[in-house]
């Protein structure tokens, strides 16, 4: 069983190359990768042509052995789920109701008892059952990003791509999600791909991590590798010095000069 | 899988929902009964002393009435009241949709120019006499606004099309037309004579008396044909709300939801412009009430701002001839004086805003 790969993506805005030759080897089921990478490096464009929101001008993604590209935009949005970067939405709408939409898929008016204790059950999971009847015009910008995790999580998908997940959370929280997102990619046996700016999340949560910089995947590989690559040193243009934490978990340090 | 907060279990968030589902139809419900009552009440409305109660029987059993009630009722006011609710409520899915696609709570068909280019096509037939349309006869005002309506609506189309389909460029451009038909039409009225002007501004007002039983016939195909079409797409506009990205992720088609539903959206106006006149004020308030009494879950949203847009219309009619026995003013003037006091008061006790 093979899960998620990519050959030789290229994309580029007008004429500013974003994405040059990316490929990557088949992301196993039940494993989460996590995608490193400065500021415009091309982490949410990877994403993006994955999902296929964007067109590539060139190269293919594929799942096990079907190319994405042959199928329609909805039957590859359900088997690629993709939580785009971080929001506020100023709607009239219950964290309850747009559980429920993402729940439905645009699919069928009715719902059913059914939907709904999937949608009451998936609120608990996530922690935020007591946001439910709020609107999400007056959640926080930690509560809507759960909120959008939990929107993604409610949705059966093969592919699971979060955009900087934890951006707005405290430390806690930032666990949580992250063990959210762990467990439910392990326990689907579904491709987990989830971009971050912290090291050292990263490198705790991380089954493969790869590096990506200017448009380039520089490094791929389980987080030990990666993270004493030189390459991550030369990407960030930080000196990075990794070293064991008290619970044998890495540790990233990084130093200007 | 924690939260510092435990929240309540499942079953009583579920509860919470169908609570509120449950409290969503009750009002949609009411809002019918509220408006059938109001439809019977315009029909009493004006000289004739009916009772409600023989009105009401008159409506259900047209055999049984006296050839004055079988005049007044089923060839003078019913038509206006029909048309009253089915204006209304096509101004208020117009105003409602159009917020939603624009994602600007002060869009209404009016924002983007529909009705001074229907109101420039009415003065290009009154004060010249042109008709765009050969052969329509007495129709000529109303057909030179619906076309005018419909070419505006064109233009933002291919507008769209050149330049990307994004809610800021939609607006600025109907906001040009806007002006560029609001000059032209000052340009029509300068060179107007006293007669012409007078009835240029009555049009422009709006009226109901113009209603015929071929008209309410028109504008129901048009809504019976494009509200069941918003409704099925429901959740593809409710998930709008939340962003362009998030409703592309879920697999909707953002480009080709905005042009369809604006193309839908203008034939509404369009049609209810060229038929009673540039009512504004119905399609921006009614959506805003609903929204603010079930919130914008499209599935109770929708229905909700059209039952809105056709009370407020449905009531204006009847203030229309109740305000003065004998005079009926026109409508465009009410619908403003009523609401307005009515929406402040809405939005004073609205503890949450929606839109920043």
């Amino acid at each position: 069983m093979t899960g998620l790969s990519a050959q030789g993506l290229c994309f580029s805005y007008g004429r500013r190359q974003v994405l040059s030759d990316v490929s990557f080897d088949p992301l196993e089921r039940g494993k989460l990768t996590v995608l490193i990478g400065p500021n415009a490096a091309g982490k949410s464009t990877l994403f993006r042509l994955i999902a296929g929101l964007l067109a590539p001008s060139a190269g293919k993604v594929h799942i096990a052995d079907t190319d994405l590209a042959r199928l329609s935009t909805r039957e590859r949005l359900k088997k690629v789920c993709f939580m785009p970067q971080f929001f506020t939405a100023n709607a009239a709408l219950t964290v309850f109701d747009v559980m429920m939409m993402a729940h439905k898929q645009l699919k069928g008016w009715r719902v059913s008892e059914d939907d709904m204790f999937a949608v009451g059950q998936a609120l608990e999971d996530a922690g935020i059952g007591h946001l439910a009847e709020a609107y999400v015009s007056e959640l926080s910008g930690g509560q809507s990003q759960m909120v959008s995790v939990a929107q993604a999580l409610i949705r059966k998908s093969d592919v699971y791509l979060f955009d900087e997940p934890t951006s707005a959370l405290d430390l806690r929280h930032q666990l949580d999600v992250l063990t959210q997102i762990k467990t439910a990619v392990a326990g689907r046996q579904a491709v987990g791909m989830v971009a971050l700016h912290d090291l050292n999340l990263a490198a705790r949560y991380a089954d493969n991590l790869i590096l990506l910089g200017e448009g380039r995947i520089l490094a791929q590989g389980s987080p030990e590798e990666v993270l004493r690559s030189p390459a991550i040193s030369n990407t960030y243009g930080v000196e990075i010095e990794i070293t064991t934490g008290p619970r044998e978990n890495l540790l990233v340090h990084a130093y200007t000069s | 899988m924690s939260d510092l907060t435990q929240g309540p279990n499942a079953g009583a968030l579920v509860q919470a929902y169908r609570l509120r589902s449950g409290r969503r139809l009750l009002l949609v419900l009411g809002a019918i009964a509220c408006l059938a009552a109001l439809v019977i009440f315009d029909i009493i409305t004006g000289p004739a002393n009916l009772s409600f109660g023989r009105a009401l029987q008159v409506i259900l059993d047209p055999s049984i009435a006296t050839p004055k009630e079988d005049v007044i009722i089923w060839k003078l006011r019913l038509p206006v009241a029909l048309m009253a609710v089915l204006v209304g409520a096509m101004l208020g899915v117009a105003g409602a949709e159009m917020q939603t696609i624009l994602n600007n709570p002060l869009a209404d068909p009016f924002t983007l120019g529909l009705s001074s280019a229907a109101s420039f096509g009415a003065a290009l037939a009154i004060v010249l006499g042109w008709s765009v349309v050969p052969g329509v006869g007495g129709l000529f005002v109303t057909m030179n606004a619906f076309v005018f309506a419909l070419g505006t609506s064109c233009a933002l189309f291919l507008f769209t099309r050149l330049r990307g389909v994004s809610p800021e460029a939609m607006i600025l451009v109907g906001i040009a037309m806007l002006f560029t038909f609001n000059a032209l039409l000052a340009f029509l009225q300068y060179g107007a004579s006293e007669m012409q002007l007078a009835q240029l501004i009555f049009w422009q007002l709006g009226s109901l008396s113009r209603a015929t039983w071929e008209k309410v016939a028109i504008c129901a195909g048009v809504l019976g044909v494009i509200l069941p079409w918003f409704l099925h797409q429901s959740w593809a506009l409710t998930a709008l709300r939340m962003g362009e990205d998030k409703a592309a992720a879920l697999g909707v088609n953002v480009g080709l939801l905005r042009l369809t539903v604006l193309g839908g959206v203008s034939l509404l106006a369009a049609v209810a412009v060229s038929f009673v006149g540039a009512i504004a004020f119905v399609g921006l308030v009614g959506p805003h009430i609903a929204r603010m009494i079930v919130g914008e879950d499209q599935r109770g949203f929708l229905p909700l701002s059209a039952l809105c847009g056709a009370l407020i219309l449905s009531g204006t009619s009847i203030a229309s001839k109740a305000i003065t026995p004998g005079i009926v003013y026109p409508i465009g003037m009410i619908t403003s004086l009523i609401g307005i006091p009515f929406f402040i008061l809405l939005i004073l006790g609205q503890r949450k805003r929606h839109w920043q």
